[in-house]
């Protein structure tokens, strides 16, 4: 993946795992100077408000530690089920998979670059 | 069994009293004429005898909920929804059966004879038996109406949410008529799935058919260009008329930052130009 992150939910998340993950995010993250963070949830059949928070967590936890994420594969019943619940995840990028995912990173990291507005450690 | 019941009379009368119900068929329903053949009614009136007749025998009471009375239901249950989709009104259909009283009266008067009493008792149980069928008739009726109701609403909802593709990585949604919730929900599903199988990037919702936009439809609106947007695909809605865009204004709905165009042809080219691809003139 070079300067990308992939992280892919698969299973039930339940609290200690969801710190945990973030945990291993963040430190991640810094040790590798990651740029961009890819959440794959296109396992996921079902999602609740619980898991639509601990993404956007991660979202502005890596935006703060200056790398962008975006979040790839939602399944169309879990994005009902999302809107339903009135968790539209305002500020968190969406991409259809991994491929486009990739490539809007790309393009806003470049754009990013460009404006000299990073902030990296 | 005694003469006077009205099991007795259907069995032993039987012939009389298809002559005079046929009769009276013709002078109560005239304009059946043109819907339904002679032939199919004196089929229909003999067989409905043979149920009855079956029916009384078994049991002397008028509970047509009873098992002994199930063919006699079923028969009239085929009858009431063969002439609901014959386009007969519900008190046609009902006709049948009550038009049936008269002969029956008639025939139980002459068997009874002197013994008033039967006579009596018999009409009343006859009459009592005769209403509950022809009531019977009428619930079916009316419930395969609603059958076929349902069934158009359904196809109609099916029909009106098409979801086309307009280009590579471009979907449109043209939607007709009102937008409530049931048909939000039919339309986000279908055009999500469209998003997966096709690999859309942007979905033009074209409201022009839409009567009507007010807070509610502007909230099923949005709920659908928020579900595209969590998919990663990108919503235009086109079609904006200019009483929409007023009402829009005066109610303070807000859009969200979604970008809207007053017709498709404009959605279309800042999509293309959006998906990497241009028009030429």
């Amino acid at each position: 993946m070079g300067e990308f992150l992939l992280v892919t939910i698969q299973v039930d998340m339940h609290d200690q795992l969801a710190l945990r993950l973030q945990d291993d995010l963040s430190n991640a993250i810094q040790k590798y100077e990651t740029k961009g963070v890819l959440i794959d949830i296109s396992t996921l059949e079902m999602v609740d408000s619980f898991i639509g928070r601990m993404v956007a967590d991660i979202s502005g936890m890596g935006k703060i530690l200056g790398a962008e994420t975006v979040l790839v594969g939602m399944q169309p019943a879990v994005a009902i089920t999302l809107v339903e619940l009135g968790l539209a995840l305002p500020g968190v990028a969406t991409a259809l998979n991994v491929e486009r995912g990739m490539a809007l990173l790309r393009r806003t990291i470049d754009g990013a670059e460009a404006d000299g507005a990073t902030i990296a450690g | 069994m005694a003469d006077g019941t009205i099991s007795s009379v259907l069995k032993k009368s039987s012939k009389e009293l298809q002559a005079s119900w046929a009769k009276d068929l013709a002078a109560a329903l005239p304009s059946a004429k043109g819907r339904i053949s002679a032939n199919e009614l004196e089929q229909q009136a003999a067989e409905f005898l043979a149920l009855l007749a079956a029916a009384t025998e078994r049991t002397t009471g008028g509970d047509i909920t009873a098992t002994e009375y199930k063919p006699l239901r079923e028969f009239l249950e085929g009858v009431s929804r063969s002439r609901a989709h014959q386009g007969f009104t519900s008190d046609e259909t009902a006709t049948f059966i009550f038009s049936f009283k008269r002969p029956l009266f008639e025939q139980l008067r002459l068997a009874a004879g002197k013994d008033t009493e039967t006579l009596a008792d018999q009409t009343w149980q006859a009459s009592v038996l005769l209403d509950s069928l022809g009531l019977h008739t009428i619930r079916t009726f009316q419930k395969a109406r609603e059958e076929v109701i349902n069934r158009q609403q359904h196809e109609m909802l099916e029909l009106s949410t098409p979801v086309v593709k307009l280009w590579d990585g471009i979907l449109a949604l043209p939607m007709i008529g009102t937008l409530d919730s049931a048909r939000t929900q039919v339309v986000m599903e279908n055009l999500l799935q469209k998003v997966v199988d096709t690999g859309a990037q942007i979905a033009i919702l074209d409201i022009t058919g839409v009567p009507t936009v007010d807070t509610l439809v502007a909230q099923h609106l949005l709920k659908t260009v928020t579900a595209l947007r969590l998919m990663g695909a990108e919503c235009i809605i086109s079609g904006v008329r200019p009483q929409i865009a007023q009402t829009i204004v005066h109610l303070g709905v807000d859009l969200q930052g979604v970008t809207t165009k007053a017709n498709l042809a404009d959605a279309l080219a800042l999509a293309l130009k959006r998906t990497g691809s241009s028009l030429k003139h």
